[in-house]
């Protein structure tokens, strides 16, 4: 009797219904995208600060002492220690390979420029500018293109085999040299590709590619620093520990916590005789404004919460207060308090599945378009939403029907029949 | 006697319009409730869209200068240069000198010796990690890794200029990660007075949006012709763009919730009219007019929105100065400029739930709703 009760009042007064599901649809969508939007925000926004390049740093073990000043070196380069650059492509396979966005390997090289007939003492930089590298399986391109991407080319990047090289734009000015120019160090001559303009020391230095570098340095596999670009997790009081100090257990949960000083750690275990710190300017910083922005869009999606609980309570409110004659009739005809308040909520639940599950739906592609709009990428959604939304749904669906349903029950059966109340 | 009529009729207006509001002030509560959420929950957002570019630049000035002045190749900057910087800089940004001199160490290894303002370059430079900044007399902040060549014993130590010797004390390590590791930093004026050497940058961190960081920019080019003004690129770069990505999230977010608040107040205002369906047909069976009453619902539904809006506003106010407090903890400054969109909003998004029902009513025959039919 009861489920065949609950289904004609389903089936019936329609369009009623339809509005009511309609509110509880829009509701969950902007819920469902909302929170979407929000628990992927922190990826996303980790993964624009990338635009502040590299945050870790990975120096030879024993280095001596840098002399510069302004990014340019003052010191002879004989008593270095070096990186060997076969080590790098390790990093691919460390354990926190899947949070390295990119790395460029840098070997500063002091040179002598032949220009007509004076000579200029500068210092050439090597580095990949966008070089493919295998892992095992696994291919991937890493260099300048993805830790810098401030720099700025014009011309063209040189190729990574070749032996084309970027002239810094001051130092381009100085030489009164350009694109498609000609430049002679140590007796060779090289083809300036591009000019390259990043508003730091390397607009008077030359960039060329590591192997060329390396060439002019007489040391083959050699590599100065490697700047690495990593997705990390902001620090909190653990990541300030020093690990040597922590007890097993508090061990293992630092180093698999993506801390810009664990994935340093793994780094320097990595790759042999080095020595890998955070570049504290971009580390530091990155943690403060992503928590901003998340905590910002986590209140904001409270507020969307909010809203949308308002709407669905709102709608359901009106659609039982239009109901009381009916209250009144089943009442008059016998049925309990109990039995009123059950059909009603059965219903409710009915409605806020349905509308749950299609909102769920709806918010899923809302989630896909904001995403696409905003940060040209998929928003990861997580599957445990979906009971969630649901759960939520219906929560709200049954604390927007709750009043309304107390209401219609305490009105008088003949006053609602008569229509006085 | 046309006027008197006309004055009459309106005073009978507005006493059914506050009768209307006296009598059954239940329904009207909740129905001013919903408008009420509704313009709190759109204040609020659009005060947080507007003031959330100001709230992160001042996050993003944590990243330190923005703008750097050095000296064009092979020349010095003016002895004047930070005097100059700050006076046409004023009150919007923290110039810091820096000044760098190679010295040696007692057993002759080369160490970069660097002169700065402590005070401003903590204020800066906030990513420092410094375990004590220095306070007495020649006393340096030495960087973890100039400290194994400098002083190993973390104790006194010497170091030489061109001949001129100066005794130090380390007062703390100084760890970044970058260059200034393997540097000796100095307070400026006991560095100058032992080299001799000036000040070669100016690092700034410059406040404002990024037309008034190159209005910046060019005035300080003017007021220092000799030396170089541009851009740190990598900061100014990774600041714009990760403010308007945030930015766009944000309004997408902000739309979502305006719309469903709206719709909120739709839903709940056309059901409050469309209750009310008896009041219109017995104004209509005594003779009201079409006009007059499609007025008098108009009138109702426009008061309840403007008075939903002004305590919304006050309320959303007080929203985004909590959230302010919450994640920026800084007050969100108040924009009144908001106000008119919230109110305009509220009072259409009042108006158009209270004309949809009427054009609903108005094809029905009084007499059928006064039956209950």
């Amino acid at each position: 009797m009861f489920v065949r009760m609950l289904y004609q009042s389903f089936c019936r007064q329609r369009r009623r219904k339809l509005l009511a599901g309609i509110a509880i649809t829009l509701g969950v969508s902007v819920a469902t995208a909302m929170i979407a939007v929000a628990t992927d925000i922190g990826d996303k926004i980790n993964r624009e600060l990338r635009t502040y390049g590299a945050n870790l740093v990975v120096t030879p073990d024993e280095d001596a002492l840098d002399v510069e000043i302004g990014g340019v070196n003052l010191k002879p380069a004989s008593d270095s220690a070096y990186l060997e650059e076969s080590d790098l492509l390790k990093i691919k396979g460390m354990f926190w390979r899947h949070n390295i966005v990119g790395f460029a390997p840098m070997l500063n090289v002091p040179a002598t420029v032949q220009a007509g007939s004076a000579t200029h003492k500068i210092e050439l930089l090597g580095t990949y500018f966008a070089k493919p590298l295998a892992f095992g399986d696994q291919t991937f391109t890493t260099g300048v293109r993805t830790t810098h991407p401030w720099w700025k080319v014009s011309g063209a990047w040189p190729n990574d085999d070749s032996s084309d090289i970027l002239l810094g734009e001051r130092l381009a000015r100085q030489l009164a040299r350009g694109v498609g120019d000609e430049i002679q160090m140590g007796g060779r001559n090289f083809r300036v590709v591009g000019v390259l303009s990043s508003d730091g020391a390397e607009d008077q230095k030359i960039v060329a590619p590591l192997a060329l570098a390396q060439q002019l340095l007489g040391k083959p596999g050699a590599v100065k620093r490697v700047l690495v670009s990593a997705m990390t997790k902001p620090e909190d009081a653990l990541a300030r520990r020093d690990p040597k100090t922590m007890s097993p257990e508090m061990y293992d949960r630092w180093y698999c916590s993506p801390y810009a000083n664990s994935i340093a750690h793994d780094l320097q275990q990595t790759i042999p005789h080095s020595r890998a710190e955070q570049i504290r300017q971009v580390a530091q910083n990155e943690g403060t404004v992503l928590e901003r922005i998340k905590g910002l869009m986590l209140l904001v999606t409270l507020a969307a919460l909010l809203a949308s609980a308002l709407a669905v309570s709102a709608a359901m409110a009106t659609a039982i207060f239009e109901r009381r004659t009916e209250v009144g009739l089943m009442k008059a005809l016998g049925a309990g308090n109990a039995t009123v308040a059950t059909l009603f909520f059965a219903e409710a639940a009915l409605l806020a599945l349905l509308g749950g599950v299609a909102g769920y739906g709806f918010g899923n592609l809302m989630a896909l378009q904001i995403g696409r709009w905003v940060f040209n990428s998929r928003i990861a959604i997580q599957p445990v939403l979906f009971p969630v939304v649901i759960g939520l749904a219906v929560f709200v669906t049954f604390a927007g029907s709750a009043v309304s349903i107390r209401k219609a029950m305490k009105f008088e059966p003949v006053m609602v029949l008569r229509g006085d109340a | 006697m046309t006027r008197q009529r006309s004055g009459s009729r309106n005073a009978m207006f507005f006493r059914m319009l506050m009768r209307a509001t006296m009598v059954k002030p239940g329904r009207v509560i909740s129905a001013l409730v919903a408008v009420v959420v509704a313009a709190t929950v759109t204040t609020a957002m659009m005060n947080l869209y507007v003031d959330v570019q100001a709230k992160l630049r001042k996050e993003f000035r944590s990243y330190g200068a923005n703008v750097v002045v050095v000296a064009r190749h092979d020349q010095i900057l003016p002895t004047d240069a930070l005097a100059r910087v700050e006076g046409a800089l004023g009150n919007r940004g923290l110039a810091v000198p820096f000044a760098y001199a190679v010295a040696r160490t007692d057993k002759g290894v080369p160490v970069v010796v660097a002169g700065t303002d402590m005070e401003r370059v903590r204020k800066l430079d906030a990513w420092w990690s410094v375990t004590a900044w220095p306070s007495a007399a020649n006393s340096a902040l030495i960087g973890t890794r100039a400290a194994s060549v400098v002083s190993p014993d973390n104790q006194r130590f010497a170091l030489a200029f061109e001949g001129r010797k100066l005794e130090l004390t380390a007062a703390g390590a100084l760890r970044t990660g970058a260059a200034e590791d393997s540097r000796v930093y100095l307070d400026l004026k006991e560095f100058t007075a032992w080299t001799g050497v000036q000040p070669s940058s100016i690092e700034i961190g410059a406040s404002g949006t990024p037309d008034e960081i190159n209005g910046i920019i060019s005035q300080l080019a003017q007021a220092l012709p000799a030396a170089e003004v541009k851009p740190v690129r990598q900061i100014v770069e990774g600041e714009a763009r990760v403010l308007g990505k945030t930015r766009a999230a944000l309004l997408a977010a902000v739309a979502m919730i305006i719309l469903t608040a709206a719709l909120c107040v739709l839903a709940t205002l056309t059901a409050w009219v469309l209750d009310r369906r008896r009041d219109f047909a017995i104004m209509k069976a005594l003779g009201a007019s079409e006009r007059l009453v499609n007025g008098f619902f108009a009138a109702e539904a426009a008061a309840l929105g403007a008075a939903g809006a002004v305590i919304g506003f006050a309320l959303g106010i007080g929203v985004a100065a909590w959230i302010g407090r919450v994640n920026f903890h800084a007050a969100v400054v108040p924009r009144f400029g908001v106000f008119p969109a919230v109110f305009a909003g509220s009072v259409a998004v009042a108006l158009l739930s209270a004309v949809l029902p009427i054009g609903l009513l108005r094809r029905v025959q009084p007499a059928t709703i006064l039956r209950g039919e």
